[in-house]
């Protein structure tokens, strides 16, 4: 199981790709499906990979994903979060 | 018994804006209005308040707006061409609904025209000069002691309807000196805390703006909520003045320095046995139109005089229709109406 | 599993309507995070512009007084001269801060009025369609410039923060680009400092973002993140340009 896994909220997605760009793992892809908007959204493929860099969320324009962290990986590679929203799954 | 001092017009404006309560005000330099923001320059400080001087009299209007929604009295003055620069911001604070004094000290025009006292942006004012569906209250003070009292009154008007209300004055009236008493200020308190934008603490985050993109937003309903504003006005606020108008067989119209010079026209011409009134509007937005029709609807003729080429005449002749006929003498190019012309030619109606 | 990124209370949780890949959507974003950590959402203003972003204020999260074209760094004037411990926030876009604006711009800078600017530089009009900016790029096509922006006949760009660099009063002024995550995670801390400074009672404070438009540009939102890394910041170099 990966160390994170993000979650991308799909109606809020435009389909711009450039969390597909940054994913330095590059376990994101557009969908074969749209959404309401007629967008195809991004998806995680291989969440297992997940590192929880939190790379996507950072340069997504529509605040469209969260990350997920496994509680036991401390946190630290310069990719700040929120300051609120922080909760268990 | 209060004391009366003397004061330059343009000083007068300032001292009365300081008793009304204002702390804010921005301006750039144009002649002939120099001396009120060298005088709020002085005198803010006195009372903690702030003065600024903008790099332009677009910068200055748009200051106004910022201060006024964040709930404070606030005011600008310029005179003619700067007065055109602020038109967009007027524009914006009649829709966004906030209140705002703005002192027009009109010299010649149009374009950098001369710098002495001249009437020619009665259209300016009362017609519009910014874009959309807006009036501003527009008041024509005629003496120093005019330019302090409306000043005052300009600041409750302003608060109590959410508009601007503009001080009409020119050049003559802001560089002559006369005796003034200043006036009191009149203890109207208005609670601006509802609509103020002031940080969200304790209530939702609000805004301000007249950008109402979508048909739910609805532009068409805040621009008829406007006129429902402006029917009120003009329910209420009407101000003018007669002068010897009871007998009257002709009637003056004019108003600011030109009802000064009729004055004494109308006593020039009863020295001759002439009975000669003056109609003065006190407010030109909302125009006296029904209080003009009572005055001299009935009257053998009416003259119109302004220092310019014929504008508040337009009004008098939707006012009157051709009930009485009417008349008009203006000097353009900011030269003064002249006594002798007005007797002359009101001798020459008989 | 922690939560470890989630949704800023610094913005509304709305949707926007700008374009797939647009900047405003990062620097709305990242705004809206130094706006709630530093837990000043209640007496902040945010001050619209005539753009793209004209409604910003349905997007952050705090009060907000939408100005006239170019006329915001003087409307945060009135507003912060009055209210001197709020923190008032003027967003502006190409031609709002340095077309129509400037000298609003350059006089607000030069006073050292009390406010935060954040200018969001792509090089182009977006809202009214895609009309040549005074930070166009020389050669760059746009609806106004079909044939490439030719500096014979339009001049050429304006570096904005070196211009303000040359004016005493400003205590921060910062380039930065929101086409990558280490740069957009730079930006956000340019915008930290700008709003600390406000926060601190310092001054003047100035930051540029180097931003992506897509759709005017005609790229996809991928190549329109390259271009800004490889074509604007070549031309206005990322940095800053004074920290006091």
């Amino acid at each position: 199981m990966g160390k994170g896994r993000p979650e991308i909220d799909r109606e809020r997605c435009k389909g711009c790709e450039l969390c597909n760009m940054v994913c330095p793992e590059s376990i994101l892809r557009m969908s074969e499906g749209f959404n309401h908007k007629g967008y195809h959204y991004s998806e995680c493929f291989d969440p297992d990979r997940c590192t929880a860099c939190m790379s996507c969320a950072v340069i997504c324009p529509d605040a469209a994903i969260r990350i997920w962290r496994r509680a036991a990986i401390p946190a630290g590679d310069g990719a700040s979060g929120t300051g609120g929203g922080k909760r268990d799954a | 018994m209060p004391e009366a001092i003397l004061m330059k017009g343009n000083d007068a404006v300032g001292e009365a804006a300081v008793i009304a309560g204002c702390h804010y005000y921005f301006a750039y330099p144009i002649t002939p209005q120099n001396e009120l923001a060298a005088y709020m320059a002085k005198r803010l400080p006195d009372v903690g308040g702030t003065f600024l001087q903008a790099e332009s009299e677009i910068a200055s209007i748009n200051m106004v707006l910022g201060a006024s929604a964040a709930g404070v009295r606030a005011m600008t003055s310029s005179s003619s061409p700067g007065i055109s620069l602020k038109q967009e911001g007027i524009s914006y604070l009649a829709g966004c609904k906030l209140p705002a004094v703005v002192v027009n000290m009109m010299r010649g025009g149009p374009g950098l025209g001369n710098i002495a006292g001249a009437q020619g942006d009665y259209f300016q004012a009362t017609k519009g000069g910014g874009h959309g569906d807006y009036r501003n209250i527009v008041l024509a003070p005629s003496s120093v002691q005019e330019l302090a009292d409306l000043t005052v009154l300009a600041f409750d008007l302003a608060d109590t309807y959410r508009m601007v209300a503009m001080i009409l004055g020119d050049g003559y009236l802001g560089q002559m000196s006369e005796s003034v008493v200043l006036p009191e200020p009149t203890g109207k308190r208005f609670d601006k805390s509802s609509w103020s934008i002031t940080g969200c603490a304790g209530r939702e985050a609000r805004y301000i703006a007249s950008l109402r993109l979508s048909p739910e937003d609805g532009l068409e309903k805040i621009v008829l909520d406007l006129q429902d504003t402006y029917d009120k006005v003009t329910a209420r606020e009407i101000r003018c003045d007669t002068y010897h108008c009871d007998d009257a067989e002709v009637v003056l119209v004019a108003f600011g320095l030109a009802a000064r010079i009729c004055k004494a026209a109308v006593n020039a011409l009863r020295a001759q046995g002439v009975r000669a009134g003056l109609f003065r509007p006190i407010t030109l937005w909302p125009f006296p139109s029904q209080a003009l029709l009572e005055t001299a609807g009935k009257t053998r003729h009416v003259l119109v005089v302004e220092m310019n080429a014929g504008q508040m005449v337009e009004d008098v002749r939707q006012a009157l229709g051709d009930r009485t006929p009417i008349d008009f003498y203006g000097r353009v190019g900011a030269m003064l109406v002249e006594v002798e012309r007005i007797v002359e030619k009101v001798k020459s109606y008989a | 599993m922690k939560l470890v990124y989630d949704r800023t209370l610094g913005l509304k949780d709305v949707p926007t309507h700008y374009c797939p890949g647009c900047g405003h959507g990062i620097i709305h974003k990242l705004l809206g995070q130094v706006i709630e950590e530093l837990g000043i959402r209640e007496r902040t203003i945010v001050v619209a512009p005539v753009g793209c972003s004209v409604l910003i204020y349905n997007y952050i999260n705090t009060d907000g007084l939408e100005s006239a074209h170019g006329r915001a760094p003087a409307v945060a004037t009135g507003l912060k001269r009055v209210l001197k411990d709020r923190i008032v926030i003027s967003y502006q876009g190409d031609g709002d801060l340095m077309a129509i604006g400037t000298a609003e711009t350059i006089h607000a800078a030069n006073r050292g009025e009390h406010i935060s600017v954040l200018f969001v530089n792509n090089a182009i009009y977006g809202m009214t369609g895609g009309q040549m900016a005074p930070t166009t790029l020389a050669g760059q096509k746009t609806k106004t410039s079909p044939f490439g922006r030719d500096p014979a006949e339009a001049g050429f760009p304006i570096r904005a923060c070196e211009m303000l660099a040359t004016l005493e009063a400003p205590v921060f002024i910062e380039r930065c680009a929101v086409d990558t995550v280490r740069n957009t995670l730079r930006a956000k801390k340019a915008i930290r400092k700008a709003i600390q400074n406000q926060v601190d009672g310092k001054g003047y404070s100035f930051v540029e973002f180097l931003s992506m438009c897509p759709t005017n540009w005609g790229m996809s939102p991928r190549k329109a993140a390259e271009w800004v890394g490889e074509t604007m910041a070549a031309y206005y170099p990322l940095g800053n340009f004074r920290d006091r």
